[in-house]
């Protein structure tokens, strides 16, 4: 056994988010299949654990139009991943589905194929954002409650888990000599206030038998239901201190739920710039912020914040010098900005002045995320640092660039990772449950539970 | 008698076959049914044959409640999504039934499955006739057929909406004013029909073939009416060799294939047996469309003389990979076929590629 703390790593494939660069001459097809192809290749010659999808269920608008300065649609979350199974052998294939647009037999079975067809790499974050926005594009679109979310949420992954059970561990016989197929397997009987389902699974229990579970979200109720349900947690918490508090958090939760806190791996993402000094990184770090917040984008961001059309304000003058406005809600699609607004135009003023940033500079700073900044020997040292401190279990990495925004970490940070020990340097198991180290799959436990689970 | 013209050809793989019992037969491998394995095998296959259709099948409930048949499937979008990458030529067309299922889920499962075969990908559409389908969703009752199909036609109507909603050049990546993409290329949908709303436009961008072939089962007038409406490829499902001329004549805008289920051996008494074991494994399976038991040369005999409109077969093999071996080396290397051009589906079967119906005429 390793002395060190193991770093789990995966890839976010760079899609619909402020940090992706689509006006750098390097950057590819956003859906293109060889963009997806070539970064899940790279995080499989990296050895990482998994390939990342985010998803988004409708065109984000701001002030009623679609906002069309980022990168903008994606392809299908399941369908991208199953062609990624085929041209990849070891890397786990992790799709972001929402709970709440979703029918719980219909997840349940597509993960479950994903898992058969890839031979257990498969894995679901669950997600529940609920906006009557993008419900709009569904039929039962936009009727639950934000309370009501992770009510849902749990009871998908009931019924989900319900189904991947219901084909007993042995149930697939098919013995010709003996002229039994399948034998064993049980209908699910599900009745609560979202579901009432009953029937069988359609497949056979698949590789890991129960898909990996990944959670994202970070309210309250967020959390409970991560430590509660989930395998791993895909967090935004950056800094060494504050990941360290929310991951003693999540693993006290867990143990309140009745599960070991080592049950649970704690992934931020986080991007990276390399350079072959570190004056030369923070410059290329530099580039790429300016090049992630264009004048245009800066606007933008500014209008979500004060909550009015800024048409012809100069970005790279002073802040706006009225109040945001708190009645408007400018940004539709995406997460609501969490801080009282005005105080917060109060503070970036300050800030601007003391420093003589401009709009738009103060925009970069304010708008930044976790990076990992400096050479590959900087950067190496500080993941480790970050995952022997336990303010988490390593990263998902998301580039800035398509496809090929992956390689140079994986040439230049991934040797010096396992130079320190504290990365694989080949592929030991062939399960996304075995890359992550999970040794308590919830199917173990449950395979052998006969109690009846129907409520 | 001329020469016929070449023909269209589909093929249905369903596990180790549709019949029930065909996982019994040796060279069937049942265990290895729900693997990545199994269908690359059959998909070499049939991408070695040149067929132009690789259709998997679907349905929300068990085959069989009995032990000693086959039963389970994966879901088909996903097996046809695993062989993209693998294939280059042959249509992959899932099944993907429009009674439960979200249309916007639908629809870009199917653009996204087109983005990763490179332009490949078609739909056939089904709907959930029973109650065990109905009660897996809990959602709402069974309907009558012809309530389904009306649903079923709105499902393919939003979904070729929505796969017009980008048009082809949505994304600029202009410099100079920042914009990923000209919103005035992306257009809501504003879909209200009977059944549900869609507001849109899609989250995936247009695919290679801007619209995907849809493939429709044709075996009552309700599935007749929507075949008659959207079908780019319509399957019938009849033994009646009259009832499948009277059909393809009102499908003048498809390309009309005949279902046969075949069980082929090189040996009349060797099909015959092999047909004969499988009734006895497991009895009382009807078939549901024209069904071939016999050698090459029959099947030609019977290929040679299809129904007037019929343009071709869809071929689904009663067991796996026995049949469809035979199918592809001793079938098919006799038979005209026609010369494929390009390599999107589209462009094998001579359609050109759609405008988006919301792309506005530029002045000249
Ligand atoms: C790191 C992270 C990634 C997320 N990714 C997605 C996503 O891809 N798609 C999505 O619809 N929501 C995503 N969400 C939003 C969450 O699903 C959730 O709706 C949101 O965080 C609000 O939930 P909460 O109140 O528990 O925080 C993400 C949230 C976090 C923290």
């Amino acid at each position: 056994m390793s002395a060190k703390r193991q770093v789990h790593l995966g890839a976010h494939f760079p899609g619909v988010n402020q940090t992706t660069v689509w006006r750098d001459p390097r950057a590819g097809s956003q859906t293109d299949f060889t963009s997806f192809e070539h970064l899940a290749r790279t995080a499989e010659r990296g050895l990482m654990d998994f390939f990342f999808l985010a998803e988004g269920l409708r065109l984000r608008e701001q002030g009623g139009t679609i906002y069309d300065l980022d990168v903008v649609g994606r392809p299908d979350t399941l369908t991208v991943l199953n062609s990624l199974a085929a041209v990849t052998t070891h890397l786990g294939l992790a799709g972001t589905i929402n709970a709440t647009f979703n029918e719980a037999a219909e997840v349940a079975r597509q993960f479950a194929s994903l898992d058969h067809l890839s031979g257990g790499r498969a894995a679901w974050n669950v997600v529940t954002s609920s906006d009557a926005f993008t419900g709009e594009n569904f039929r039962r679109g936009g009727y639950l409650a934000h309370a009501d979310r992770y009510v849902r949420a749990r009871e998908v992954i009931d019924v989900a888990r319900a189904f991947w059970d219901s084909w007993g561990p042995g149930a697939l016989v098919a013995d010709p000599e003996l002229g039994v197929f399948a034998r064993d397997v049980h209908d699910v009987g599900h009745h609560g206030p979202q579901f009432d389902v009953r029937g069988p699974g359609l497949l056979p229990r698949s590789p890991q038998g129960h898909p990996v579970l990944f959670q994202a979200g970070d309210s309250d109720d967020g959390r409970e239901f991560g430590a509660a349900y989930a395998d791993a947690v895909f967090t935004m918490h950056g800094t060494l201190e504050a990941g360290r508090r929310f991951t003693a958090d999540l693993r006290a939760r867990a143990v309140r739920n009745g599960r070991s806190g080592e049950d649970l791996r704690i992934l931020p993402g986080a991007s990276f710039v390399l350079g072959d000094t570190e004056a030369e990184a923070r410059e290329n770090a530099r580039t790429i912020r300016f090049q992630q917040v264009g004048p245009q984008q800066a606007v933008a961001f500014l209008e979500q914040v004060w909550g009015r059309d800024l048409t012809g304000f100069d970005p790279e003058g002073p802040l706006p010098v009225q109040d945001p406005d708190l009645t408007a809600t400018i940004a539709q699609g995406r997460t609501r900005f969490p801080r009282d607004r005005v105080e917060v135009a109060r503070e970036w003023r300050e800030l601007a002045a003391a420093n003589g940033w401009s709009a738009r500079e103060l925009v970069v700073e304010v708008s930044g995320r976790q990076q990992f900044v400096g050479t590959p020997e900087q950067v190496a040292a500080e993941i480790d640092e970050y995952v022997q401190a336990d303010a988490c279990d390593g990263f998902i990495l998301v580039p800035h660039l398509t496809p090929t925004g992956l390689d140079e970490f994986v040439d230049r940070v991934v040797p010096l990772l396992q130079e320190r020990g504290a990365y694989r340097t080949e592929y030991t198991g062939t399960t996304l449950r075995e890359h992550l180290g999970l040794t308590h799959p919830h199917d173990a436990s449950r395979a052998l539970d006969p109690a009846p689970r129907t409520a | 008698m001329p020469f016929p013209p070449p023909l269209r050809w589909a093929v249905e793989l369903d596990g180790a076959g549709r019949h029930p019992a065909a996982w019994r037969l040796p060279g069937a491998c049942p265990g290895d049914l729900f693997t990545a394995a199994h269908w690359r095998r059959l998909a070499a296959t049939v991408e070695a044959a040149d067929l132009d259709l690789l259709v998997v099948p679907d349905a929300y409930r068990l085959q069989s409640a009995g032990e000693r048949d086959q039963r389970g499937r994966l879901d088909a979008v996903a097996v046809a999504a695993h062989l993209a990458p693998l294939t280059r030529r042959t249509g992959l067309v899932p099944v993907v039934t429009a009674t439960h299922t979200e249309p916007f889920h639908t629809q870009k499962a199917i653009a996204t499955l087109d983005l990763t075969s490179r332009g490949r990908a078609g739909w056939q559409v089904e709907v959930s006739t029973t109650p065990a389908e109905a009660d897996l969703f809990g959602r709402k009752p069974v309907a009558p057929a012809d309530e389904l199909w009306r649903e079923a036609a709105e499902t393919v109507d939003v979904a070729r909406r929505l796969w017009d909603s980008w048009e082809d050049d949505a994304v600029v990546r202009d410099l100079a004013t920042g914009r990923y993409v000209d919103r005035d290329k992306l257009h809501p949908v504003d879909f209200a029909g009977g059944f549900f709303t869609v507001k849109g436009p899609s989250i995936t961008p247009r695919s290679p073939q801007g619209q995907p072939l849809v493939v429709v089962p044709v075996r009552d007038e309700p599935s007749l009416a929507l075949a008659a409406a959207q079908a780019d490829v319509a399957r019938l499902e009849t033994a009646s060799p009259e009832r499948a001329a009277a059909w393809a004549a009102r499908l003048p805008d498809a390309t009309v294939l005949l279902d046969v289920e075949i069980l082929l051996r090189r040996g009349a008494g060797e099909a015959a047996g092999v047909a004969a074991q499988l009734d006895a494994w497991s009895p009382g399976h009807a078939p549901r469309t024209l069904r071939h038991v016999g050698t090459p040369d029959t099947f030609r005999g019977l290929v040679q003389a299809l129904p007037a409109g019929v343009d071709g077969v869809a071929a689904v093999p009663l067991d796996l990979p026995g049949s469809l071996d035979v199918l592809t080396a001793e079938v098919l290397p006799r038979l005209p076929r026609p010369v494929v051009r390009g390599t999107t589906l589209r462009e094998r079967f001579g359609l050109p590629r759609p405008v988006s119906r919301y792309a506005r005429e530029v002045p000249a």
